[in-house]
């Protein structure tokens, strides 16, 4: 008896009793969908589409077909989904939870259109319809394409110049005393002020827009990459380091397989953090110098009162840059996973 | 001969080490927390460290262990004196200190990782899963594990080492009465299957008697040995046998909580 069977006490996930309980928790998921469940979506299209043919005959006759096309191509989806999901226990669990937002975001759309082209409650042309940006976005589909394509190079590049630069930054700060005691007033003063505010000194530094775009996003990354490794290296738990000395480690093992690691979940929030501030600089950068991207389509847009346009763009944005922020929220959650269940933010 | 060499290595001698510590809200004054305290620690050895909290317990296995250095005095394990932290002179605390984002095996390997000799001695993170029962726990994170699997990774972590001297500061007291009864024998198993030499700080009277050799009792502000104590009680131990409670009594009494004290 070597005090091994004490080992009952076992982690969930590999209790041998587990294997019974997908059996049991079968049951909830073969559970119908209750009907309101399965129509919201398709009424909610439906109503859009009527309230869309009642006032479309105040816009131009290809906004009303793409638009149409868009509103009944929802609708077969969603009543597909509807038929489907008897034989497709993965879309059951999907559609269990989003009719309600789905519904929603089309009463949003057919609220939008009512005010617009339907009452002309907004001024014309800076509140274009549904229809109309929709219009814009197929119209100018290679242009908008090519716009976010050189945003996506410019973000990367920039983005990857600051998390390194900011990684390299923080560990010093956070590890050494004396990078420390000099470096912290100079990251105290010089790091709040805002990358745009640099604008001007970086035109006459650099003569390529493009580059000096990058560096610009590098820096408002920078800056809270190295504020959040800093505090997460030099908050680690004295007694990991403690325990690693007596293990045997040296210096490079007590930084880059203990510290580094304790400092990860900090080091996230910095890079969420400098995410956010490097599709702001993104922006401006596109928008006062940079010739392309998805920031210069919109001030080019708005040049020439092409409202449409501008809100088209605005339409890609918000997927470009909440698509690169899940994928942030993916890496995090795979290379966090040990925490999984301790931390939740 | 080599044999009685090996064993020599491994013993451990605290001569005459004082340390005082900064008082924080007096930057001018430092509080002694070791004073003039010698112990000598027979190589595969096991001591127990008890005393009321302050005593210095902590301290002592701390410089024992290199983490700190003293004022005074002179730490020596074998002849070789401590300066600094290494791999000879394992701990584990009260808190296992699991590293949360290693498995456990990867906790186990630590060691060997740290020291660059993970690759040679892959082999032995198996036998040290298996030793502390937790050959089919590898692949799982420290937060699954109850406190009592906790402190056996901890355990093997600092084994898979092979150190000349294992510093166990309080490691079973945060565990609840049985599975810390349970950890005693497994503790006391691996000690005679390594002949570790042992040091065991401890709050619980009855661990101290359970299962060292001698029984250091110290005192508080500053930390000084009172008395030591040898057992000399046949193992495995009876903790209901009349020597065994008699013994215990003589060190409450030491202590000052025999008689009324322990009955109020």
């Amino acid at each position: 008896m070597n005090g091994s069977t004490e080992l009952l006490d076992a982690p969930p996930r590999a209790n041998p009793s587990a294997t019974v309980a997908p059996v049991a928790r079968e049951i909830p998921r073969v559970a119908k969908l209750p009907w309101r469940t399965l129509l919201a979506v398709p009424i909610a299209t439906s109503l859009a589409f009527v309230l869309h043919l009642l006032v479309s005959q105040n816009e131009l006759p290809l906004e009303t077909r793409y638009y149409s096309i868009f509103l009944l191509g929802f609708l077969g989806a969603s009543l597909l989904a509807a038929v489907v999901q008897r034989w497709w226990a993965g879309l059951r669990a999907w559609m269990r939870k989003m009719p309600p937002i789905l519904a929603a975001t089309v009463a949003l759309l057919a609220a939008w259109e009512a005010i617009t082209s339907g009452l002309r409650w907004l001024p014309m042309p800076y509140f274009p319809s549904p229809a109309a940006v929709l219009l814009n976005l197929i119209d100018d589909r290679a242009v908008l394409f090519d716009s976010t394509w050189h945003s996506l190079i410019l973000l990367i590049g920039g983005y990857a110049l600051g998390v390194f630069s900011g990684l390299v930054t923080g560990i010093c700060i956070g590890w050494s005393n004396p990078v420390r005691y000099w470096g912290m007033p100079v990251l105290k003063v010089v790091g709040p002020i805002p990358a745009t505010a640099w604008i001007p000194l970086a035109m006459v530094v650099s003569p390529n827009a493009v580059f000096s775009a990058a560096a610009l996003i590098g820096l408002a990354v920078w800056f809270p990459v190295t504020m959040l490794t800093a505090s997460g290296i030099s908050n680690t738990r004295a007694s990991y380091l403690d325990v690693a000395r007596t293990l045997g480690a040296g210096r490079a093992y007590l930084i880059f397989r203990v510290a580094i690691p304790a400092a990860l979940p900090s080091i996230f929030i910095g890079l969420f953090m400098g995410l956010g501030a490097s599709f702001l600089t993104l922006v401006v950068a596109e928008t006062v110098g940079v010739k392309s991207g998805l920031g210069w389509y919109v001030a080019w847009a708005q040049g020439w009162a092409e409202y449409g346009k501008v809100y088209a763009a605005l339409v890609i944005m918000a997927g470009f840059f909440s698509t690169i922020m899940t994928v942030l929220f993916k890496v995090r959650d795979r290379v966090l996973v040990w925490q999984k269940g301790v931390i939740k933010w | 001969m080599v044999a009685g060499e090996a064993m020599e290595a491994s013993s451990l001698r605290v001569r005459d080490v004082s340390k005082s510590f900064p008082v924080p809200e007096d930057p001018a004054a430092r509080r002694l927390a070791l004073d003039g305290v010698s112990l000598s620690v027979a190589a595969g050895e096991l001591i127990s460290l008890v005393g009321p909290s302050g005593c210095g317990k902590s301290t002592l296995l701390r410089l024992i262990a290199g983490l700190e250095s003293p004022d005074s005095g002179e730490l020596l394990v074998g002849s070789e004196p401590i300066t600094e932290p290494n791999a000879e002179r394992g701990l584990v605390f009260q808190d296992p200190n699991l590293f949360p984002w290693l498995t456990v095996r990867r906790n186990i390997e630590a060691g060997l990782a740290a020291r660059h000799v993970l690759h040679e001695k892959r082999h032995e993170v198996e036998e040290f899963m298996r030793l502390v029962g937790l050959e089919t726990f590898g692949n799982a994170y420290p937060h699954h594990l109850s406190g009592g699997m906790a402190q056996r990774v901890a355990l093997a972590r600092a084994l898979i080492n092979h150190p000349k001297v294992l510093l166990l500061d309080e490691p079973l007291g945060a565990l609840d009465a049985f599975t810390r009864m349970r950890m005693q024998d497994e503790v006391l198993r691996l000690w005679q299957a390594h002949r570790t030499t042992m040091l065991l700080v401890t709050h619980d009277i009855d661990e101290a008697i359970y299962m060292s050799d001698r029984i250091v009792i110290m005192t508080q502000r500053p930390g000084r040995i009172e008395r030591t104590i040898p057992v000399a009680l046949e193992r495995p131990r009876d903790r209901s046998s009349s020597d065994f409670l008699q013994l215990r009594g003589e060190i409450l009494e030491l202590l000052h909580f025999a008689g009324n004290a322990v009955a109020a």
